[in-house]
């Protein structure tokens, strides 16, 4: 007869080694992509999901340990969700304005590439040099 | 919906602000929710000069929704490109797709491009000056229209119909 405690260990490795599979798959996306854009992809989506595992597991563990129901871990997910995609954004925003080169084989040449910015204020070209 | 009065200038931020108290003290103690609920009071007056007027939210229970599917969304996302990031044969065809925004507050554009960056394969990058469109680099898409066509169905309608119909 398997115990309670021990299906719930189960579960609880089971979200600690997903949580780790996925950080580790992240990390990877950022050494193996070929350029900056893609290499955005990586840290903005799989590191979530990989805090977020360990987060639930980590939940799982202290509920069950304590006595009491842990939720502190739900705000630090929430945090995350809420700052992951505005960094990532600021990043794109920033290569895309110093005009980062991206891989050959990417469909579709935005504007941005293009036209110098323009300043928001005064809708001119802002002096901004490219690198 | 609570009506938003003078010493309660900003009725949701209030509740959100108790549930974050209670949730960082681990306790329900009386004298938190006291704690909390004075914090809850004081903080919106305090910086109620700042606030920018947002959306009214106007069908809560769809949002609910819309929670759900993001979230089963994220998971799908992380997948797939974990899939993309391990398979060595495979070789991602990444673009650059510019997406015409129908929504109009900032607030619900926030809404919809923190969506976008956390749901599959897709970073929006850009927001154009005029706030008329929305570049998005995907890290793998073989037909962008469909791409479009699918943030479309699955994102911007039913933010629309939250706040903004």
């Amino acid at each position: 007869m398997i115990g309670f405690y021990t299906v719930m260990e189960a579960v609880i490795a089971f979200f600690l080694v997903a949580g780790g599979t996925f950080a580790l798959i992240g990390s990877l996306g950022l050494a193996r992509l070929q350029d900056f854009y893609m290499r955005l992809h990586g840290p903005s989506k799989t590191t979530t999901l990989g805090v977020g595992c360990s987060l639930i597991g980590s939940m799982i563990y202290f509920s069950l340990t304590n006595h009491t129901l842990s939720l502190q871990e739900l705000l630090i997910t929430i945090f995350l969700f809420v700052t992951a995609p505005v960094s990532a954004h600021m990043l794109a925003k920033c290569a895309l304005h110093q005009k980062l080169p991206h891989h050959d084989r990417t469909q579709g040449h935005p504007e941005e590439f293009d036209e110098e910015l323009e300043d928001p204020d005064t809708g001119t070209p802002s002096s901004t040099p490219a690198p | 919906m609570i009506r938003s009065r003078s010493w309660l200038p900003i009725p949701l931020l209030s509740v959100l602000l108790l549930i974050v108290w209670l949730l960082l003290q681990q306790s329900v103690a009386f004298g938190q929710w006291l704690l909390g609920g004075f914090l809850a009071i004081v903080i919106p007056i305090v910086i109620h000069p700042f606030w920018e007027p947002q959306p009214y939210l106007k069908r809560p229970f769809l949002l609910l929704r819309y929670y759900l599917r993001v979230l089963v969304d994220i998971v799908i996302a992380n997948l797939q490109v974990s899939r993309i990031i391990v398979d060595p044969r495979r070789r991602p065809n990444p673009a650059f797709v510019v997406y015409p925004l129908e929504l109009k507050e900032y607030f619900t554009i926030t809404i919809l491009a923190s969506t976008i960056t956390l749901t599959p394969g897709t970073v929006s990058a850009h927001l154009r000056l005029d706030g008329k469109s929305l570049l998005i680099h995907t890290l793998d898409v073989d037909d962008p229209d469909a791409l479009i066509k699918e943030i479309h169905e699955r994102y911007e309608r039913p933010l629309k119909e939250i706040f903004e119909c």
